[in-house]
């Protein structure tokens, strides 16, 4: 049997294409293997980086002392560091019971007009940016008070918060196998306490995550504490609270002066101690940068583990 | 046996929990309440700003926004134009964008598509890292490494543009030597929001249903040609959703654009010149206003980034959104 011309002809075009697909296919999935590694080098680049600077600098001193003047050798930042944990500690205790709550109604009634506005709510306060969160907590707080201060950081962050903590409640209630809360409910429990004594403890494990997510996302957020912490580098609460214990204040008057005052945090004192001309105050905030990423990437890799090993238990 | 206290039926607290309906009554309250805090609180922002911005809406009028070829900022004589922040603001972040997608869209194809299986739980969490980075290590590192070691140098092989008739607005050098610079800035967000990108696009690829694999496999494409001719344009609106999204974080970002950027108030159209940002310019000016009308235009300034990231946001929902909607809830196999 002879081949026609034509039957020729697409044998060859077909050989050729063939070759030009192949090659074609090779190219672009290893250019896909390739870009992902290309969008890893800054991460190990800077992990290493901020690794190997920070860790010359950090000593004992650096976590348990304040700054020193400029000029005189070591200081350290527990100022920034103490100022970190009552502004978050704050954030959290504004940010978490209203979220949760606002959860369970979303879980509850996702189709309800409040429960879709709510969504919504939720998606636009997640974009806008930080700063402007710090303009509006300015605008409502620290120009009615007239002086900065922690709590004013503490409910920006909470803002920045209350998204990821909404979002992942909703998330983890939803997940709660529908047995449980029709369970208790035919057991005479009122809703409420079906809420509260079934459904949270069953879906805690997932909450807390969502909590060390938000937690660490907002340790590392500068922009919204700018000018509503504002930043001060003689803040010592060791010395308010011995003050207050000799003074025999009340408690409540010492932790309003805990928190009723400007107070630095890590990513602030990172960035004023960047902008200045001064090699050991540039060395201080490479330490400051080490201590600040060792946090938040061991919470985020903490919560994460977390979520597989229970993923991985629930599938047997 | 212990005898159980029931409430007599007049009893206050028996009329109590029939009238709340064992608490229930309350619970809903409560929830209803707390979600309408969260509610109140988005438009008490919107609002706010509005409100605070009242004076310099009036008396900057919308010459404040809108382009003008030599805008000055000048807080000492009470002259405000924010064009150049608008100008420096868009340009970093679209380039942000151009530079990144290619990137993200690679990363979630292969994360997706092709990795194997062993490595695709470690990689999907260094992607994530990436997120987790605090933006003023991002600003550290910059200023310290990335910049004279990978942005002087791109921006030294740019300046050549600068002869080019039609692109020298663009790109007229030199760089500083510091290298701070809007392509500085431009750079940092590209590595920043390569992570939102590429996680939500992986998430669409992973969504679309093995069948429309399996028909174009099976019709005899060769696995990149069903990614580029089958997957991608099924996932098309759900990956605009994700560009969107890393729009709407580069748009935002401050601190690390703060520390790269050069926060220079000058009007230039040169990618190679240091300039400001809306968001780094806030930073920088928002503590040390000089009178009243620069805090509100300061503020003015928020209410544009607030609008803007408003509307991107509303928009990346509708196409996010329309995704999951067309999607059936077909399980991968």
């Amino acid at each position: 049997m002879t081949t026609t011309r034509f039957q020729e002809l697409i044998a060859r075009n077909e050989v050729a294409h063939s070759q030009r697909r192949r090659i074609t296919n090779a190219v672009m999935l290893t250019l896909t293997g390739l870009l992902t590694l290309l969008a890893l080098i800054p991460l190990f680049w800077i992990v290493g980086y901020v690794i190997y600077r920070g860790g010359s600098t950090i000593n004992l001193a650096f976590f348990t002392q304040l700054s020193r003047p400029l000029g005189m050798a070591g200081g350290g930042v527990l100022f920034s560091i103490e100022g970190t944990a009552v502004i978050t500690i704050l954030a959290c205790l504004f940010a978490i019971p209203p979220g949760v709550l606002a959860a369970f109604y979303v879980a509850r009634n996702p189709n309800t007009p409040l429960g879709v506005a709510l969504r919504f709510g939720t998606d636009v306060l997640a974009g806008v940016p930080s700063i402007v969160m710090g303009l509006f907590i300015y605008v409502i707080l620290v120009v009615p008070t007239k002086h900065y201060s922690a709590w004013a950081g503490g409910l920006a962050l909470a803002i920045l918060m209350l998204p990821t903590i909404i979002r992942t409640t909703e998330e983890m209630l939803k997940l709660v196998p529908h047995t449980l809360r029709e369970g208790s409910l035919g057991l005479g429990a009122p809703e409420w306490k079906t809420s509260l004594s079934v459904m949270f403890p069953a879906a805690l494990n997932g909450i807390i995550t969502g909590f060390l997510l938000a937690i660490a996302r907002s340790v590392g957020e500068t922009a919204p504490l700018l000018f509503t912490a504002l930043g001060n580098e003689q803040y010592d609460v060791g010395k308010i609270v011995q003050g207050g214990i000799q003074t025999h204040q009340s408690l409540f008057m010492i932790i309003g002066r805990i928190v009723n005052q400007p107070v630095d945090s890590l990513p602030l004192t990172l960035w004023k101690y960047a902008q200045q001309p001064y090699p050991e105050r540039i060395d201080q905030s490479w330490g400051v940068a080490l201590v600040l990423m060792i946090f938040v990437l061991l919470i985020e890799i903490a919560a994460r583990l977390w979520v597989e090993s229970r993923k991985r238990a629930l599938q047997g | 046996m212990k005898k159980i206290s029931v409430p007599r039926e007049n009893h206050w607290l028996a009329r109590f929990q029939r009238s709340t309906h064992h608490g229930d009554v309350l619970w809903s309250g409560l929830i209803i309440l707390a979600s309408l805090l969260v509610l109140a609180l988005v438009i008490a922002i919107g609002w706010m700003l509005w409100q605070q911005s009242a004076d310099a809406r009036v008396k900057l009028g919308w010459g404040f926004i809108l382009p003008t070829s030599n805008a000055t900022w000048d807080p000492l004589s009470g002259v405000f134009q924010s064009w150049a922040f608008i100008y420096s603001t868009l340009m970093t972040s679209l380039l942000a964008i151009l530079l990144a997608v290619p990137i993200s869209v690679g990363i979630a194809i292969f994360l997706a598509e092709l990795c194997p299986p062993s490595l695709r739980l470690p990689l999907n969490w260094m992607i994530e890292l990436l997120a987790a980075i605090p933006s003023v290590v991002y600003g550290l590192w910059g200023i310290f490494v990335f910049l004279p070691k990978v942005v002087v140098p791109i921006g030294e092989g740019l300046a050549i543009l600068g002869q080019v008739p039609v692109l020298n607005s663009f790109f007229t050098g030199p760089i500083p030597l510091s290298g701070s610079s809007r392509l500085a800035a431009a750079m940092i967000l590209t590595i920043m929001i390569i992570p939102t990108i590429a996680a939500i696009t992986r998430d669409v690829l992973l969504a679309i249903p093995n069948s429309q694999r399996e028909a174009a496999m099976g019709l005899g494409s060769t696995r990149w040609e069903m990614i580029w001719q089958v997957l991608l344009p099924y996932g098309l609106s759900g990956m605009l959703g994700a560009i969107i999204l890393g729009l709407g974080r580069a748009l935002g970002e401050t601190m690390a654009v703060t520390m790269v950027i050069g926060n220079s108030l000058e009007a230039t159209n040169s990618l190679l010149k240091p300039g400001s940002t809306m968001a780094s310019l806030l930073a920088n000016q928002f503590k040390e206003a000089v009178s009243q009308l620069h805090t509100d235009a300061m503020i003015e300034i928020g209410l544009t980034l607030f609008v803007i990231t408003l509307i991107l946001n509303l928009i990346a929902r509708f196409l996010v959104w329309q995704v999951a909607r067309r999607t059936p809830q077909e399980a991968r196999a």
